[in-house]
């Protein structure tokens, strides 16, 4: 017997139209470093590899915490100046010391549950995954950090204008974080 | 509804082409759907497509640092074995539902 494999439709099949205006590539810019602004653009990278589209990520100011070595796995999330946690909280009391560790650490918990890695994890999945890691040089000189301050996943630390060139080509989108 | 037709058996599959009963599934067939996606199966496949085809049987939700923490292969080595989207590729050619992850 001959191998034959044939797919069948019997209904109109098929929302997804492949040639027209697919994602091929994702830029994702990380200027923040609270813990869920830069698991927002982690996600959004890896999310973009693990569906074949390829994946490039800019940290730049005070996205440039999430890879620093030193810092990367101890980002906080804000509780003042953050209307959306715990709305009716008052900010002197989410103000007070040791308020910020301990809703961090909360929310860290929460994403465990969630089987999510912590930020150095997931930058090496998005390293393994084919995708590329870059540091803004102007933020950088500003920090005062170099490429060996940062995780070994940085490729390179690179200006606003290199950063344009990685956008480069037909169905690349550009997410700022 | 759609259905592959395998050596004149019939198996439905839903509009994106996942098997809708797992127990349809045949290694001959895995090797037929893989062919479409351009990819030829080794063992090293086939030891990845039968772990996930064991952990959807027990229930557990699938992701693709699971997959790089199973000791089968590490990421980087996933990615390789099913370029295009390796968690959605390899759950197609193992038969079983397309995995809801987020990571």
């Amino acid at each position: 017997m001959q191998d034959v494999l044939e797919r069948t439709a019997t209904k109109e099949a098929a929302v997804v139209d492949k040639n027209k205006g697919k994602v091929k590539k994702v830029l994702v810019i990380c200027s923040k470093g609270k813990l869920e602004d830069v698991y927002a653009a982690l996600v959004m990278a890896n999310g973009a590899l693990m569906e074949g589209i390829q994946a490039k990520m800019f940290f730049t100011f005070f996205g440039l915490e999430a890879i620093t070595k030193k810092s990367a796995d101890h980002l906080h999330t804000a509780t003042v100046g953050n209307p959306a946690f715990m709305p009716g909280m008052p900010t002197v009391v989410a103000g007070l010391p040791g308020f910020e560790a301990f809703a961090s650490y909360m929310m860290k918990k929460e994403m465990d549950k969630l089987d999510m890695p912590h930020v150095t994890e997931f930058l090496q999945m998005i390293d393994a995954g084919g995708g590329e890691i870059y540091a803004c040089k102007l933020a950088a000189d500003m920090f005062h950090l170099k490429k060996e301050d940062f995780v070994d996943e940085v490729k390179d630390i690179i200006t606003v204008g290199d950063m344009y060139a990685l956008a480069e080509g037909e169905g690349t989108q550009i997410i700022f974080v | 509804m759609e259905t592959l037709t395998y050596n004149g058996t019939q198996i439905d599959v839903n509009a994106e082409g996942y098997l809708k009963d797992m127990k349809q599934w045949t290694p001959e067939l895995a090797i037929e759907m893989a062919a479409q996606e351009d990819i030829t199966l080794t063992n090293k496949h086939f030891d990845v497509l039968n772990w996930l085809r064991a952990k959807q049987a027990e229930g557990t939700p699938l992701s693709i640092r699971k997959v790089g923490n199973s000791g089968i292969v590490d990421i980087k080595q996933f990615y390789a074995l099913f370029p295009g989207g390796p968690l959605k590729v390899s759950s197609k050619i193992a038969g079983i539902p397309k995995p809801a992850s987020c990571i």
